[in-house]
C-alpha cells in the first residue's frame, strides 16, 4: 500500500500537458517582461509609449539611446542568460551531479586564465579583443578536463568528469592569480571583468556571439532524450540506444560552445547555470527535453531582470550584472530548499 | 585472543565472503595490479578490532612525508642551514642565528602549514563523507567564501598597513567570524522540519557562496588598486609571516575539534553507506550529520583564518587519502595526514622553488591539481577511478 500512494504522489507531480503549457507561458511571459524592462529603464527612464515610438524610429532625438546603447545590452544578457541556463541543466545532467556548474569542467577558470594573459602577457587591453582568447581559453580547458576525466574504464563516468574539471579549474586559477599577482596593470583589468558585466557592448558584437550559442543550443536540445537515458545509468542508457560515452561528450561540447560564449561576453556569472536548473527543475520535473529550454528561457529572465535591477539600485552607478544575478537568484534557491520543493530530481 | 589475517578487500560487504576463503594469509592479487590488502582482525570476547595493513601503512607514511617537509621547511631557504644545525638549533643548543633562524622564522610558519594541512584534509572528508559527494568540500558550501569576504571586508576597513600579508589583529578574525557566520547562516537556513539533509545543506551553501563571491568581486573592483592587491594577496592563501600566535590558535582549535571528530568516527563511516543502511547500524544519522558538519565547519574556518583560502586541499586530499589506502569509503584521519602532507610540501616549494616566495595557495593549485589529474588519469586506467 506504501508503494501505491508513492505511486500515485509521482504521477501527479510528473507534469502533463496542461502544467508544461502553465509553466513556459509563465516563463515566456517573464521573459518578455524583461527585455522590455531592460529596453525601457535605465539612467532615463522612459514610459512604454515612447519606448515603442523609439524602436519604431518616430523619435529621432532618443533613437540613439535605445538602438546603440539598449538593443545590444539586451541582446547580449538575452544570450549570455539562455547560454548559461542551458549549460547549466546539460551540465548537471551529463555529470549527473546536482552540484555541477557550467563552470565545473574548467571552462570558466580557462576563459579567465586566457582574459588573465591576454592582458598580462599580449598587453590586449580592448574590452573586446580578449573575446577570442576567452573562447579558446575555455575551449582548451574543457578539452583537457575531459581528456583527463575520460581516461580508462568506463570512459568519462560522472564523479570522473567532476573532479578533473575541478582540478583543472583550480591549476588555472592558481595560475591567473599568479598572473594578477605579479602584475598591476593586469589586476586591474582582470577585477572589472570577473565581476561580470554587460556594460558597453554594441549590436556587431552581439552577432559575434549568436552562431555559437546557436549551435550549443541545438546541439542540447537534440541531445535532451539521450540525457533522459543517461540518467537511468550507462548500462541502461547504452541499452536504450543512447551510446553513454557518445552522449557525454556532445553534451560536454554544447557546455563548452555555451559557457564558452557567455564567459567571453559578460566575464564569469556561472552562478546563474548552476542556480536555474534547479529554481525551474521544481516546476518542470527532471525530463530533460523540458528542463534544458525551461533553464534556457529561466536564465534569460534572471540575468535580464539582474541588469535592470543593477541599473537602478544604486544610482547614479551601476551595479554589475554578476553581481545582482547572485543575489536575487540565491535567496530563491534558499527559499526552494525551505519550503522543500527541491527534490533530489537533479541526481 | 586470536589474530587471522584475511585477505582484502575494498568494499565492506565484501567481507564475509573474503572471509570464507580467506584463511590462508599472503599475498593477494587484487585489482588493483599485485597490492597486499591485508585485513587483520583480533577479538577478545565482545571486543574486537580490525586493522587494514594498507590504511595503517598508508598512515605511517604519509606521517613520515609530513615530518620530512617539516624538517626540511628548517633546513631549507634563503639562508641554508647545515642539517647538524637544524637539529642543535631545535634543540636550543646550535649557534645564535640558526636558533633564530629556525625557532623564530620556519618552525612556527611550518607548523601551521602542517595544522592547516590537516585540518583542511579532515574537514574536506567529512563534508565530501556526510553529503557523498565529492564535490562538496568547504570551497563550495560557502565557508570558504565567508572567510573571504569577512577578510576582505577587514582589509578595505583598513584593517592591513603596508605589507601584503595580513596576519594580525582585524584580518584573520574578520575571516573566522565570516567563515563561522556563514557556516551557521547555511546551516540554519537549511533546517527543514527538524532535520538537515545533506542536499539541503549544499544547496544552500551553494547560495551563499554565489553572493558572497560576488560580493567580495564586486568590493574588489571597487577599491584602490593597492587595497585591491593586498586583499587579492590574501585571498590566494599564504602562510607569509606567520608566528607562534598563529602556531597557538591553530593548535587550541585542533583540540578542541578533533575529540569530538574522534568520538564521532563510527556515524562518519556508517552515513558513507547512505541513511538507511546507516539507520539499519544504529547510527542516530540526525544527530550525526549534524554533529559532523558542525565540526567540519569549524575546521574550515580555523584553517582559512590562519592561512587564507588555500584551495583545493580539502577537495583533493581525501580523494589522495582514499586511492593511496584503497578503500571505498574516505578514511578520515587518513585524509588529514595528506592535507597535511600536502599543505606542509606545498609551502616548502612555495618557499624554495622559486625566484621569489609565491603563495602557498598558488602552489597547492599549480602543483596539486596536476598530481590529482595524473593521479586521476592512473587509477583511471587500472580501472578504479571514481
Amino acid at each position: 500500500m506504501p508503494y501505491l500512494t508513492q505511486m500515485s504522489v509521482e504521477v501527479a507531480a510528473a507534469p502533463g500537458r496542461r502544467r508544461r503549457v502553465v509553466v513556459f507561458g509563465v516563463l515566456l511571459a517573464a521573459l518578455v517582461v524583461a527585455a522590455f524592462a531592460s529596453l525601457a529603464i535605465g539612467t532615463r527612464t522612459n514610459p512604454p509609449s515612447e519606448v515603442f515610438a523609439m524602436l519604431g524610429g518616430d523619435r529621432e532625438d532618443a533613437a540613439g539611446l535605445i538602438w546603440d546603447l539598449r538593443v545590444p545590452r539586451t541582446l547580449v544578457g538575452l544570450m549570455v542568460g539562455v547560454a548559461l541556463g542551458a549549460a547549466g541543466a546539460v551540465a548537471q545532467q551529463v555529470t549527473r551531479n546536482p552540484l555541477a556548474d557550467p563552470g565545473l569542467i574548467g571552462v570558466a577558470s580557462g576563459a579567465a586564465f586566457a582574459v588573465a594573459s591576454a592582458v598580462a602577457l599580449f598587453d590586449l587591453t580592448g574590452p573586446y579583443s580578449s573575446v577570442w582568447f576567452a573562447f579558446a581559453g575555455a575551449a582548451a580547458a574543457g578539452a583537457v578536463a575531459y581528456g583527463v576525466g575520460g581516461r580508462g574504464r568506463g570512459g568519462a563516468t560522472p564523479a570522473k568528469l567532476a573532479l578533473a574539471g575541478v582540478a583543472v579549474s583550480a591549476l588555472l586559477d592558481a595560475a591567473t592569480g599568479a598572473l594578477v599577482l605579479s602584475d598591476p596593470e593586469a589586476l586591474s583589468r582582470y577585477r572589472s571583468w570577473a565581476v561580470g558585466s554587460l556594460t558597453g557592448r554594441d549590436t556587431g558584437q552581439a552577432w559575434q556571439f549568436v552562431p555559437f550559442v546557436a549551435a550549443g543550443l541545438v546541439l542540447a536540445f537534440v541531445m535532451s532524450p539521450r540525457f533522459n537515458a543517461l540518467a537511468l545509468g550507462d548500462d541502461a542508457a547504452t541499452a536504450l540506444g543512447a551510446q553513454a560515452g557518445t552522449t557525454r561528450a556532445l553534451g560536454a561540447l554544447a557546455v563548452v560552445l555555451l559557457t564558452g560564449t557567455a564567459v567571453a561576453a559578460a566575464g564569469p556569472v556561472v552562478f546563474l547555470g548552476l542556480a536555474v536548473p534547479h529554481i525551474v527543475g521544481a516546476f518542470t520535473g527532471p525530463d530533460a527535453r523540458l528542463l534544458i529550454p525551461a533553464s534556457a528561457i529561466g536564465g534569460a529572465v534572471l540575468l535580464l531582470s539582474a541588469d535592470v535591477v543593477g541599473r537602478v539600485v544604486a544610482r547614479p552607478t551601476e551595479v554589475e550584472v554578476g553581481v545582482v544575478t547572485a543575489f536575487l537568484g540565491a535567496p530563491f534557491l534558499i527559499a526552494l530548499v525551505k519550503i522543500g520543493k527541491l527534490r533530489e530530481h537533479a541526481r | 585472543m586470536t589474530a587471522t589475517a584475511s585477505p582484502g578487500n575494498r568494499a565492506p560487504e565484501g567481507t564475509v565472503k573474503e572471509r570464507s576463503k580467506g584463511r590462508a594469509p599472503g599475498a593477494f592479487k587484487g585489482r588493483g595490479g599485485g597490492r597486499v590488502h591485508a585485513t587483520v582482525r583480533f577479538a577478545a570476547g565482545p571486543v574486537g578490532f580490525a586493522l587494514r595493513l594498507r590504511v595503517l601503512l598508508t598512515c605511517v607514511l604519509l606521517l613520515a612525508l609530513a615530518f620530512a617537509a617539516l624538517i626540511a621547511s628548517l633546513a631549507m631557504g634563503d639562508y641554508e642551514l647545515p642539517w647538524s644545525d637544524v637539529v642543535t638549533g631545535l634543540f636550543n643548543a646550535g649557534p645564535e642565528d640558526a636558533e633564530l633562524v629556525v625557532h623564530e622564522l620556519r618552525l612556527p610558519r611550518a607548523l601551521v602549514a602542517i595544522m592547516v594541512g590537516f585540518a583542511l584534509g579532515l574537514a574536506g572528508a567529512v563534508f565530501q563523507a556526510v553529503t557523498r559527494n565529492p564535490l562538496a568540500g568547504p570551497d563550495i558550501v560557502g565557508i570558504t567564501a565567508g572567510a573571504g569576504a569577512g577578510a576582505v571586508v577587514a582589509i578595505l576597513a583598513g584593517g592591513v598597513g603596508t605589507g601584503v600579508s595580513a596576519t594580525y589583529g582585524p584580518v584573520p578574525l574578520g575571516a573566522l567570524v565570516g567563515a563561522v557566520t556563514t557556516g551557521l547562516v547555511v546551516y540554519f537556513l537549511a533546517f527543514r522540519q527538524g532535520t538537515i539533509t545533506g542536499y539541503g545543506f549544499v544547496l544552500v551553501g551553494i547560495a551563499a557562496n554565489g553572493m558572497l563571491v560576488a560580493f567580495t568581486r564586486w568590493a574588489l573592483a571597487r577599491v584602490d588598486i593597492d587595497a585591491a592587491t593586498r586583499a587579492t594577496a590574501w585571498l590566494t592563501g599564504s602562510l607569509e609571516n606567520r608566528d607562534y600566535t598563529q602556531v597557538r590558535w591553530m593548535a587550541l582549535g585542533l583540540l578542541l575539534l578533533v575529540p569530538p571528530l574522534v568520538a564521532l568516527v563510527r556515524p562518519y563511516r556508517m552515513l558513507q553507506f547512505g541513511d538507511d543502511i546507516a539507520t539499519g547500524l544504529g547510527v542516530p544519522t540526525r544527530a550525526a550529520r549534524t554533529a559532523l558538519l558542525l565540526v567540519g565547519t569549524c575546521l574550515a574556518a580555523l584553517a582559512t583564518a590562519c592561512a587564507g583560502p588555500v584551495v583545493f586541499v580539502a577537495l583533493a586530499a581525501p580523494q589522495i587519502a582514499r586511492g593511496l589506502a584503497g578503500t571505498a569509503e574516505i578514511p578520515l584521519f587518513t585524509a588529514g595526514f595528506a592535507g597535511a602532507v600536502v599543505v606542509g610540501g606545498a609551502d616548502l616549494l612555495a618557499r624554495t622553488a622559486f625566484p621569489e616566495t609565491v603563495p602557498v595557495g598558488i602552489v597547492t593549485g599549480l602543483i596539486g591539481a596536476p598530481y590529482l589529474l595524473w593521479f586521476l588519469g592512473r587509477a583511471n586506467k587500472v580501472g578504479r577511478g571514481g
